[in-house]
């Protein structure tokens, strides 16, 4: 068992899931609220990430933001290293990676608030944000837990990003899933074995606390 | 419902055919082996498949019941472990080459190779160095053992990073994002890198020998064709084409920088 590497990916989750929440809730709110008509496009980016492989991901972090491109240039002069193989780089991938897993529940829960509430708090003098701030959010509880537990579980479980960019550097670039690669490949199976059910039992717990949240112990089935 | 399934059984059909032989290769014969291939191909009418990566990771597949005819390493320790585990026949064991480990940086690199040699990497402009993983790859090993060699490992260990095959490790730096790496002389020489860096040929006794080695796997069902190819491999035509790619027994010293 790698306590080092799972100490790194719990640290990479968690400032992973911190940072979504605060760029995925305006984001969230814009999709909520927004009536440009080509809203959709964003919704379509914002969505990328369920579908692209993470090999795609990763070409562009090394091609885009290595150290050839302006991008990658722009981000060495203001940092003083480059973005590959570095734990910045594993977190700017992951943030990009896990972004609709925190924005789309985030945005279904802003959605859900009914409107006549909003014109309500409006009617007393409440501003749009501090509406936003005062009735959508607490109303939003289930989904911003579900998108925070959503996107730390997902980063938890990312592979090919790290495989890509990462370099396999112990503790700063070995996460937990590279580890248990390496294990498997080594034909190192007990530790593989620990390291895995570990992550198993982590997952099955973060889901379930989803899962538990969003269920309505309210719901009649059919049946009845 | 059922039409889409159907529909998906008749893509999913042209997969289940198998009369090629499949072929695990370590990952410095990502350019040669496809071109000995090709030509084997021509011949033979016989079609390969490849199928790359680190040799420790072949190994370990192989062991696991991965469905490859022959297997390609980098290291004659591997296909000797799978001979002893009865995984391979020892008859087929055939020794191509002396893999060559080199030093390699892209074009604009402002390091002077041919004056530095090694010492190149003690530079502060290298920042980051990139190696094959020595846990499954024999040039990650090699890599590792010629910078204990020049005792200068722990002055750069820290800014190593770790390629999953000595493939990736190429990547690295050839993208720019390593500064120099420690990767196959076969990559330098191969069409995709040739003309985008030069390199230092680190010295043969520097590193353990990477004794180059193909065996035919016993769990094999073609076993005819898989010993045909191997044969192949002995002739002068096969010979040239690995000698383009830095492939050759003899171990002789290579040109020590290139342009």
């Amino acid at each position: 068992m790698n306590w080092e590497a799972f100490w790194l990916t719990v640290r990479l989750a968690a400032i992973v899931s911190a940072l979504l929440v605060t760029i995925g809730i305006p984001i969230a709110y814009w999709l909520t609220y927004s009536r440009w008509r080509w809203k959709f496009l964003v919704e379509a980016a914002v969505a990328l990430p369920i579908v692209l492989p993470p090999t795609v991901l990763g070409f562009y972090m090394l091609i885009a933001l290595g150290s050839r491109s302006p991008l990658g240039r722009w981000w060495e002069s203001f940092t003083g290293h480059p973005l590959a193989f570095t734990f910045e780089g594993l977190v700017v991938g992951s943030l990009l990676y896990s972004l609709p897993f925190a924005v789309q529940p985030f945005a279904a829960s802003f959605g859900a608030v009914d409107r006549q509430l909003l014109r309500a708090a409006a009617s007393l003098g409440d501003s749009p944000l501090q509406a936003f701030r005062r009735v959508v959010l607490p109303l939003s509880k289930a989904g911003l837990v579900t998108g925070v537990a959503l996107s730390f579980a997902h980063t938890l479980g990312e592979f090919g990003v790290v495989l890509m960019v990462g370099g396999n550097i112990p503790g700063v670039t070995r996460t937990i899933s590279i580890d248990i690669y390496d294990q498997v490949q080594t034909a190192n199976y007990s530790s593989a074995n620990q390291t895995a059910l570990l992550l198993l039992m982590i997952s099955f717990i973060v889901l379930s606390i989803v899962y538990g949240l969003n269920r309505r112990p309210w719901a009649v089935g059919p049946w009845r | 419902m059922i039409k889409l399934l159907a529909l998906l059984l008749l893509i999913a059909g042209p997969f289940a055919a198998g009369q090629e032989i499949v072929v695990a290769a370590a990952a410095d014969m990502s350019a040669a082996l496809p071109q000995l291939a090709a030509n084997f191909t021509k011949k033979t009418g016989q079609p390969v498949k490849l199928s790359f990566g680190s040799s420790g990771n072949l190994t370990n597949q192989i062991r696991n019941g991965a469905p490859f005819d022959i297997f390609f390493s980098a290291d004659e320790e591997y296909p000797q472990q799978l001979i002893a585990e009865g995984l391979a026949s020892k008859d087929t064991l055939y020794r191509y080459a002396i893999g060559r480990l080199i030093l390699w940086v892209p074009n604009d690199s402002a390091l002077d190779l041919t004056k530095l040699g090694i010492k190149a990497l003690l530079e502060p402009s290298v920042r980051k160095i990139s190696i094959a993983n020595p846990s499954t790859a024999p040039y990650g090993r090699a890599a590792e053992a010629a910078l204990r060699h020049f005792q200068i490992y722990d002055q750069v260990s820290s800014r190593l990073v770790f390629g999953e095959n000595v493939s990736q490790a190429a990547q690295f730096v050839e993208s720019g994002n390593a500064q120099a790496g420690l990767i196959a002389l076969s990559h330098a020489l191969a069409p995709a890198m040739k003309d985008k860096g030069r390199y230092w040929a680190v010295p043969l006794d520097a590193y353990p020998s990477l004794n180059q080695a193909a065996v035919v796997l016993s769990r094999s069902k073609q076993q005819g064709s898989a010993r045909k190819f191997l044969e192949y491999l002995r002739t002068p035509e096969a010979t040239s084409v690995l000698s383009n790619y830095g492939f050759n027994l003899s171990g002789r010293d290579i040109q020590t920088e290139k342009h």
